[in-house]
């Protein structure tokens, strides 16, 4: 059992105020991951959990109880940094068993407890080895050996797999979601790589510049972005914007002119939307379809073929849209083409960039990944 | 067979290069050789004087202050007498006592002082920095009525012990900085690390600060003995027979009968041997030490 609660967290640096105000709730087992920028306040944010950095303002509470007045040790949690941090001048094994040998541990237990770590990372036959012998992907496991071995309640990580290379960080990605599935521990996860947040969260959490923007499953902010950063940052490649005019607001959705002067109904709450009011639509470029009877026009001004798919940028009012269409479109440079959209899949924002919410909510918004585990062991 | 199809092109290629490559090699081989030439220049020039005591030494006190001469019969006749005028060893012990014990009290007090100026550094820090570097460029002798005064009253004129805490505070803003650049250069998460690991203050800097700068730590160490080894001003003006060390033994021989050249470079020589020999043992130590940051 381990639940962490934020309340109104508030971390300053003298005038600098780098967290302003998080409120979160972390249940018993969940995966959180913490994406945002550069510079948003992630890393302050998960020191500041783990005991690292002192809170301004707000509580802190690890199962029941504050800790803001505790030390990193006495909170029991463990943390995984992104350059590992491991003890240079130490063994594999004693860098594992360091936390133990503090703990007064005896010999005997603390080896069998490391061994125990060891054999879930396969880290067996590195025992013997120091760090400097090691490679970047073996040394990151050694991080996260050392986490297992202290037994925490909460696993902290920020950004643990930045320095590795794309193939060891797949790799890596679905050792971690096994990791969690078999240790049945708390982890929260620090990234600003929003396929590691999408593939391994149960829940996001989108901060930007200290606030928390949304949190929500990875289905949910994929289908319900609460306002245009979120719809813009989670998502790739990034959801295209436009600006339009609305024509007409009701109960049943907004109907907006799109450029080219077709008008297009969105099923999103309109109840509150005036006629001429300018309203940004956003679609995710896998959304856009050609069509030849579609509503928008532009001409293709680069092409990027990746085999299976292919993107396509237009070019329209001075906007650069992307197109994911199908891998074998036969279209040139400086072609003139015609797409369209599902109304269901687009977005709209209104003031302050918020989103207008959908009259339905997508059918796997709620979804988590232990309901893709369910699911797939229900087929078999 | 292969070759006599290969075009032109690709057989002239590598030989131009073979070509550029060999006299970028001489090249950068008579740089070197200028390099080290100077190098030897400069060394032999730094140590000209100590060989000059050395010789001098051995010589009589006549051939001591004839002309200048390499051609001499060597005579150990200078040490006797120094040997017989004054107790090297008493004054030897005096200096190793002092200059250790010194430079482990520095380096007690430096270590907590670096380690709070490198991890918990506050907005004064810097300043306290450098105040500390100032108080090296004030002269001592500027001090050496209130120091002197205040050892006479706490009765530790000529005792081991006024010198040791003399030495202490000499070296001390020297031994702070080097910590704490040494300190400074540790990635700060390997400390979070620990702490997270269950370390406390103590067991952080006993396991991982101490082990990981360990080098640094020695070379600092190293210099601290050198410098109370070798100073003359406090331990002239602040012992006079029981607490002298070798700085002063050395002082003994200048003296008002007139100078006698032999004695003084054989006392000198005596003088300096231990900490030459220590140094030159160390040298690797310090060398690893002082480019720690450098070649990490
Ligand atoms: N000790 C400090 N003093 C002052 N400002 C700080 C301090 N530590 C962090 N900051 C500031 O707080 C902000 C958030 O930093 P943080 O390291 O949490 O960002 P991050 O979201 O982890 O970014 P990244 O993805 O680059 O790691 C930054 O603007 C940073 O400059
Ligand atoms: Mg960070």
């Amino acid at each position: 059992m381990a639940t962490l609660t934020l309340n109104q967290v508030v971390k300053s640096f003298g005038d600098t105020h780098v967290i302003k105000g998080v409120d979160l709730e972390v249940k018993d087992q969940e995966f959180v991951v913490f994406v945002g920028p550069s510079g948003c306040g992630k890393s302050t944010l998960l020191r500041m959990i783990a005991g690292l950095e002192s809170t301004s303002d707000g509580d802190i509470v690890i199962d029941g109880q504050r800790v803001n007045d505790l030390g990193p040790a006495e909170r029991g949690l463990a943390m995984v940094f992104q350059s590992y941090a491991l003890y240079p001048h130490m063994t594999v094994e004693d860098n594992m068993g360091f936390s133990l040998k503090l703990a007064e541990v005896s010999q005997q237990e603390r080896r069998q407890k490391v061994l125990d770590a060891a054999k879930i990372l396969q880290l067996e036959p590195l025992l013997e080895r120091k760090p400097k012998a090691l490679s970047g992907g073996q040394r990151q496991r050694v991080a996260i050996g050392r986490a297992i071995v202290r037994n925490p309640s909460i696993f902290l990580f920020d950004e643990p797999l930045s320095n590795l290379d794309a193939a060891l960080r797949v790799q890596m990605r679905i050792e971690l979601a096994r990791l969690h599935e078999e240790l049945k521990a708390t982890m929260i996860y620090v990234t600003h790589d929003q396929i590691e947040a999408m593939t391994m969260a149960d829940k996001i959490v989108v901060l930007q510049g200290g606030v928390v923007e949304q949190v929500g499953s990875p289905m949910e902010l994929y289908h319900h972005p609460r306002n245009r950063f979120v719809a813009g940052f989670i998502g790739s490649p990034k959801m295209n914007f436009l600006k339009v005019e609305a024509v007409a607001g009701d109960a049943q959705g907004v109907e907006v002119r799109v450029p080219g002067g077709d008008t297009v109904k969105v099923p999103v709450e309109g109840d509150e939307v005036a006629q001429g009011q300018a309203l940004e639509l956003g679609i995710r470029p896998e959304h856009l379809m050609l069509d030849d009877q579609g509503p928008l026009k532009a001409s293709v001004s680069v092409i990027e073929r990746l085999g299976g798919q292919t993107s396509l940028y237009v070019e329209m009012d001075g906007d650069l849209l992307t197109l994911m269409v199908d891998g074998d479109v036969t279209h040139r440079v400086g072609d003139e083409i015609r797409f369209g959209f599902e109304p269901g899949r687009a977005h709209l924002f209104g003031e302050q960039g918020l989103a207008l919410a959908s009259l339905e909510r997508h059918p796997l918004a709620s979804l988590t990944r232990q309901d893709n585990r369910a699911a797939s062991t229900a087929e078999a | 067979m292969t070759t006599t199809t290969t075009t032109g092109d690709s057989v002239k290629a590598p030989v131009a290069d073979a070509g550029r490559g060999a006299s970028a090699l001489r090249a950068q081989r008579r740089r070197k050789f200028g390099i080290t030439l100077l190098g030897w220049g400069v060394a032999l020039i730094i140590f000209f004087p100590i060989f000059w005591m050395i010789v001098t030494g051995f010589k009589t006190e006549a051939e001591a202050i004839a002309d200048p001469s390499l051609i001499f019969t060597p005579t150990l006749e200078s040490y006797v007498e120094v040997q017989e005028r004054a107790d090297y060893l008493k004054f030897a012990w005096n200096s190793v006592v002092v200059s250790f014990g010194s430079t482990l009290l520095a380096l007690l007090i430096a270590v907590p002082s670096a380690y709070a100026m490198a991890f918990l550094p506050t907005k004064r820090t810097k300043g306290t920095l450098l105040w500390m570097l100032s108080t090296k460029m004030l002269p001592s002798v500027g001090v050496l009525v209130p120091i002197y005064l205040l050892f006479r009253d706490f009765g530790l004129l000529d005792t081991r012990i006024g010198l040791t805490i003399v030495y202490t505070l000499m070296n001390l803003p020297i031994v702070v900085w080097m910590l704490y650049t040494f300190f400074k250069d540790l990635p700060r998460e390997i400390l979070e690390a620990g702490r997270m690991d269950g370390a406390s203050t103590f067991q952080e800097v006993w396991y991982l600060l101490l082990p990981l700068t360990l080098p640094g730590i020695a070379s600092t160490g190293l210099l601290s003995v050198i410098l109370s080894w070798n100073e003359a001003f406090w331990s002239l003006n602040l012992t006079t027979s029981q607490a002298a060390p070798l700085t002063a033994y050395i002082a003994s021989f200048s003296s008002p009968e007139g100078l006698f050249w032999a004695k003084l470079s054989a006392a000198s020589t005596m003088a300096i041997a231990p900490i030459l020999i220590f140094g030159w043992l160390t040298q690797k130590q310090m060398v690893r030490g002082l480019t720690f940051g450098a070649v990490k």
